[in-house]
């Protein structure tokens, strides 16, 4: 099935957008708050929190099971947000779309079920030296209960890694392929088409960590080839609490079971148990209930804007705040790769990365200082730490204006 | 700069970021630890040199870290010559409970260098600066204790 994605009309109104965030219009510290830490975590538009609470306030039962009213409502607004997501990606089935708690336990899922039953002692796994833990860790629990041999491409000065980095690590034995689609720190752009490809010419399979990548670039995984594709709901600008793994469905069917219970069966006898079809298999338990369709109201939220004119904003600012940023004296932006998401992460000088955040904290200011949960990075290019601001479709140049200037601060302050 | 920014970095504090004091290696040290604070990657080694009656003859922290814990570190090193181990526990103790919000209450003789390390009292307004301030003094009872590695998380 293809699912057509209009182009809307008319112009990116960031001013109009900015409304239909609520948090946008408190004060923090007694400023008006300048949100630069979306890669962490973005806002919710209204229509997200609607979406949520309508569930609870209308709608609300388990799913799957109940013979009543509103569980089949509520199976109906659940079943129905899996499709907005088969759409989202363009999944080829609905079924190919798995419904977890985050990005980190959609790989975890597949290092617990692909990794332990189909891969074998001495395989390997390639990833790259700008991962996040999340895709770091899983494959080295992995490691230690099955042997796998983990293979780390080098990311060069700009921040990139490019795409005969990973190719050149490939083996007889390189099984799978596991990297991010962008960078948290860097905002790096990996060429995942051209990695599918060449790692499938190699006979290997493919794992896209797209937690950042989603909100920022239209991911069509049927295009890509994609094997797997894992994604957060709350960096989307939907609710915490639910995440997406999609799997083509050959590789989910060859897949044992992630966790037993309820839900995920289809008999079960002291002897033994059988599992239940796709995507049920993989979704034990009561799910997020209420978030699984706030999650597709985020989806439909960013498709009404489109994702392309998304992008354009974002790189608008991108380019924007790398200008007026670089002026600053004594500031190192690290990661300059020729394509970037809007990440900008930058050390300064004359002060801590930790000092920065908290200058710029008191100026309304919120941007992350610290690892970013990519210590490895951290040591490849010889920081202990970074600042990090980030951008998402709500913000425009007065945040970018009002970075600059605390950042000018941060130098007053701590300059001389 | 608004007046609760001055408040956590106060001139003393930025002083002593800039310029540490006993930020050095003691050669003959008889005591060190690593200390460690993951969430914002500082990493530092503090030095001791213990004679045989207990007292602390030098002391002294190598690594890098944000100006918070920089300077805590320099003060600390500051006000810890001389003393014996045990004043050096009471100061950390009372140290702690300054910047987590208690009550300082040293004894008589080591009110001046309580007085000398109240600019710090700032970081209690920033549960998370405050493993910043108490790096250097954790890693100064590690190191005392002759345990090789803490952290602050």
């Amino acid at each position: 099935m293809i699912i057509a994605k209009a182009e809307p009309r008319g112009v990116f109104d960031v001013e109009q957008i900015r409304t239909d965030f609520p948090i946008l219009g408190r004060p923090v510290r007694g400023r008006p708050l300048v949100y630069l830490d979306s890669t962490a975590s973005a806002q919710k538009p209204q229509s997200v929190i609607d979406a949520e609470s309508r569930i609870y306030a209308t709608e609300y039962a388990n799913i799957h099971r109940g013979l009543y009213y509103l569980s089949e409502r509520a199976t109906e607004r659940y079943e129905a947000a899996r499709r907005t997501v088969q759409g989202f990606l363009n999944a080829k089935h609905s079924h190919e779309v798995i419904f977890t708690r985050n990005t980190t336990e959609s790989i975890n899922l597949v290092a617990a079920t692909y990794g332990r039953r189909l891969l074998q002692p001495g395989d390997e796994i390639v990833i790259t030296g700008l991962e996040h833990h999340s895709n770091i860790v899983p494959w080295q629990l992995l490691r230690e209960e099955r042997g796998v041999v983990i293979k780390v491409a080098p990311v060069n000065d700009d921040g990139d890694v490019p795409l005969d980095a990973i190719t050149g690590l490939f083996t007889a034995r390189t099984k799978l392929v596991a990297v991010a689609h962008i960078s948290n720190v860097l905002g790096t752009i990996l060429p995942v088409a051209e990695i599918i490809q060449a790692a499938h010419a190699a006979g290997a399979r493919v794992l896209i960590d797209g937690a950042q990548a989603v909100m920022h670039l239209p991911v069509d995984v049927q295009a890509l080839d994609a094997d797997f594709y894992a994604f957060s709901g709350h960096k989307l600008y939907g609710p915490t609490g639910v995440g997406v793994l999609y799997g083509k469905e050959e590789l989910l069917n060859a897949m044992p079971p992630y966790q037993g219970g309820g839900d995920m069966i289809r008999t079960v006898t002291f002897e033994k148990s059988s599992w239940a079809p796709l995507p049920q298999k993989f979704e034990a338990g009561t799910p997020a209930i209420a978030q699984v369709p706030a999650l597709a109201a985020a989806i439909d939220y960013v498709t009404a804007l489109g994702l392309d004119r998304i992008a354009r904003h974002e790189n608008d600012l991108l380019a924007y705040a790398t200008e007026q940023l670089t002026a600053v004296p004594g500031l190192r932006v690290i990661g300059t790769a020729p394509h970037k998401a809007a990440v900008i992460s930058f050390s300064l000088d004359c002060a801590h990365p930790h000092d920065i955040a908290q200058v710029l904290d008191n100026a309304g200011v919120a941007i992350r200082a610290g690892h970013h949960c990519a210590q490895p990075l951290m040591e490849r290019f010889g920081v202990p730490a970074t600042a990090r601001a980030s951008f998402g479709l709500y913000n425009n140049r007065a945040d970018v204006d009002a970075l600059v200037a605390a950042v000018r601060k941060v130098q007053e302050l701590f300059g001389q | 700069m608004s007046d609760d920014l001055r408040d956590l970095y106060q001139e003393v504090i930025l002083d002593h970021g800039r310029h540490p004091r006993n930020r050095r290696m003691i050669e003959d040290a008889n005591h060190h630890a690593r200390g460690e604070n993951p969430l914002c990657g500082d990493k530092l080694i503090v030095f001791l040199k213990v004679n045989a009656d207990g007292v602390i003859e030098d002391v002294s922290f190598e690594g890098q870290g944000c100006a918070i814990s920089t300077a805590s570190a320099s003060l600390m090193t500051e006000v810890l010559v001389g003393k014996t181990e045990k004043q050096a526990e009471e100061l950390f103790a009372n140290f702690h409970a300054l910047a987590t919000g208690g009550e300082a209450e040293p004894s008589d003789e080591l009110e001046d260098e309580m007085d000398r390390l109240s600019v710090l009292a700032g970081v209690r307004d920033y549960p998370v600066r405050v493993k910043c301030a108490t790096l250097a003094w954790h890693t100064l009872v590690a190191a005392l204790k002759d345990e090789q590695k803490v952290t602050t998380e």
